[in-house]
């Protein structure tokens, strides 16, 4: 009896709050590609997050930012795992401005590894006023600011499609079957071939999307790997101590109810 | 309280206990008789006050990295998450840990509200707590404001809009909480040294909360008050010491649940956006453990009265030892109490829900009905029940299933006079 009525508030507990997420995000019509890093043991995979690099800095960083992420990120353990000479080269591609130096000026450099990653625009005014007064979002955390996280990035990188009949876009907005509203201001980035993927890979709309989601899915959560494996032993540990503890609190009460 | 005298047994330990008695204190703590039937419903205060020292353990280890500044705030949380060794694993052990703390906090009262620890001699325990729980709300939200997200922003700027209601003066009150004429750099500064403080006044007033309860003894699912020590009694220490400890690791793997596989399943995705007062979130909505009063706030259409509905739903539970008019405590022996106990509880749940939801339509008329329900409850409900609910005979002791006839005079005599 005491364990159903436990039971029942723990569900109740939590279908409230499945049901406040249910209804805020239209999770059944996003599309699913099989997040390799979704599941209880889930992993990035290594060559798909290189390619989601690609695509990121071909396609998205003519105008996305990525401010928390550091060119060291892109070695370092849970990552695309580059090589450091890879990430050292991939880093000298990029110049920003340092300083002031000694006579009290600013200068130009080539980015180090233990810079953040050099964006398109000085400001976010900037940002704003060049892609027509709708700011291209930061794109450091934006799987995780985003209801449906990778799955919803996913489907309105592939919702480009015609207006329906009879409705009237302005200049410079597109029909997009996802975004909420349908109206995107960012024009259609993906296009077959747009990146030549050098591991043969054919560099299909999909394909694309799936690596850059990938890449901005590490881009959010860099630890996620080490969380999986570090819960995973964690519950172990925790379910072995509970069972021991179990059988030791049996033994202790063991005296107390044979009392009556 | 146990009733034997202590005498520590080293002549330093006798010495040092004259002028302090802490070893006493520590006998009395191992000692202290606890009702042996006690069911698991009743491990929650140990849960909470593991909760509440993992929370100022990773909120100070989150302080000595997080910048209160709305400029860096936010980044510093990103830097937490990304640079801090294990800054990932604090932080999601933090934000999930308040979550788990009002998880525990409300099976905790809704305990004491099914067997009536509230009542007859335990009345200040409970009003100590209800104000551990006010505290612990401010802290919570004040917490949220900490990562300066979208959520954070407009939260701070609706409940401290709220004090705008007050007549004459809300405009002032509002700016002087703001410091400033809007939500800004001075408020989250504010907001973070309260942040800090209120865990501390929380944590003394946990010792006060366990000190009342010391007093009386802990009440049981019987509801009746029971001879201390006696044969229905156990020690603290082992028997609930180890019976709190397994409770609590079952609490932990769910915990770890969270933490480790959806850590951001209970936050609000708006609050990974940085803080823009330009922009307004669609639908502002505060965490999950606050929506019922959300719910009530928003059901009333004045916002002064609203805003008095809401504090009025807390200050109802402060008083309601002397709402309840029903001497016998448990719910187990009162069949009409025990239905409206779960059509509260029910009450509570879909307030919370409608609070998640848009005010308009359906969702206002229900929040409405629930609004009304949940000060019926406790303002007509209780206070009548009392006189007019036909409660079945409540035993004498924990051995005796049915009124009448215990070997134990004294407990019987105790017994009639409780009823």
């Amino acid at each position: 009896m005491k364990n159903n009525l436990k039971l029942v508030l723990i569900i109740l507990l939590f279908s409230l709050n499945s049901l406040n997420s249910n209804s805020a995000e239209k999770s059944e019509d996003l599309l699913n590609p099989g997040w390799s890093f979704k599941s209880f043991f889930g992993k990035f995979d290594r060559v798909s997050l290189q390619r989601g690099y690609q695509v990121y800095t071909e396609v998205c960083s003519a105008c996305h930012s990525i401010k928390y992420l550091s060119y060291r990120n892109l070695y370092e353990p849970g990552g695309p795992e580059f090589s450091k000479e890879q990430a050292k080269i991939i880093a000298s591609q990029f110049e920003l401005t340092d300083g002031p130096n000694n006579d009290g000026e600013m200068f130009t450099r080539q980015a180090r590894l233990s810079d953040s990653f050099v964006g398109p625009y000085a400001n976010e005014k900037e940002a704003t006023a060049a892609n027509g007064g709708a700011y291209p979002p930061d794109m450091s955390v934006l799987v995780k600011a985003r209801q449906g996280g990778a799955s919803y990035i996913y489907s309105v990188l592939l919702g480009y499609e015609d207006p329906p009949e009879g409705m009237n876009l302005d200049d410079g907005v597109y029909y997009n079957k996802f975004m909420s509203g349908n109206n995107i201001m960012m024009a259609k980035p993906l296009f077959e071939g747009v990146v030549q993927y050098s591991d043969g890979t054919s560099a299909t709309e999909e394909q694309m999307a799936k690596d850059v989601v990938t890449f901005l899915a590490w881009a959010a959560e860099p630890h996620l790997e080490i969380r999986h494996k570090i819960g995973f032993r964690t519950i172990i540990y925790l379910i072995i101590i509970t069972v021991l503890v179990y059988f030791g609190m049996k033994k202790l009460w063991s005296r107390i109810e044979a009392e009556v | 309280m146990s009733d034997h005298e202590y005498t520590p047994k080293s002549k330093f330990g006798k010495w040092f206990n004259d002028r302090l008695p802490l070893l006493t204190l520590s006998d009395h703590i191992v000692e202290y008789p606890t009702p042996k039937n006690l069911n698991y419903w009743w491990t929650f205060g140990g849960i909470l006050t593991f909760c509440l020292i993992a929370q100022i353990v990773t909120g100070i280890v989150l302080a000595m990295h997080y910048v209160a500044n709305a400029d860096l705030a936010f980044s510093s949380v990103e830097h937490i998450m990304r640079d801090v060794n294990y800054g990932w694993l604090i932080r999601y052990f933090h934000a999930n840990g308040s979550s788990m703390f009002f998880l525990a906090v409300y099976i905790h009262i809704f305990r004491a509200l099914y067997y009536g620890s509230y009542k007859s001699p335990r009345e200040v325990i409970w009003i100590i707590g209800m104000i551990i729980y006010f505290l612990m709300m401010m802290t919570a939200f004040m917490g949220y404001v900490l990562p300066w997200g979208q959520m954070s922003f407009w939260a701070a700027t609706v409940i401290t809009n709220l004090f705008s209601a007050v007549p004459f003066v809300g405009e002032s009150i509002t700016n002087w909480l703001w410091g400033g004429f809007a939500v800004d750099n001075p408020t989250l500064n504010r907001f973070y040294a309260l942040h800090y403080l209120l865990p501390f006044l929380i944590f003394g007033l946990v010792i006060l909360h366990i000190w009342a309860l010391h007093v009386p003894g802990n009440n049981n699912p019987i509801g009746i008050e029971l001879k201390k020590p006696s044969k229905y009694t156990v020690p603290f220490h082992p028997y609930i010491v180890i019976k709190d400890l397994f409770a609590l690791l079952i609490f932990l793997i769910v915990f770890a649940f969270f933490v480790f596989y959806s850590p951001n399943l209970l936050g609000h995705p708006d609050n990974y956006i940085e803080a823009n007062p330009m922009v307004t979130p669609s639908h502002i909505v505060p965490e999950w453990y606050l929506l019922p009063f959300y719910a009530i706030l928003r059901s009333v259409p004045d916002k002064l009265f609203g805003v008095i509905a809401m504090f009025a739903s807390i200050f109802v539970l402060v008083i309601l030892p002397w709402l309840d008019t029903s001497k016998v405590k448990s719910a187990i022996f009162r069949p009409l109490y025990k239905q409206f106990y779960w059509f509260l509880l029910a009450d509570v749940i879909i307030l919370g829900y409608v609070g998640a939801m848009p005010a308009e339509g359906l969702y206002l008329l229900v929040a409405r009905v629930a609004t009304a329900y949940y000060f019926a409850h406790f303002l007509i409900v209780l206070p009548v029940l009392g006189y007019k609910e036909k409660t079945l005979d409540v035993p004498l002791s924990l051995t005796d299933p049915v009124f009448g006839g215990s070997a134990n005079e004294e407990l019987t005599k105790d017994q009639r006079s409780n009823l």
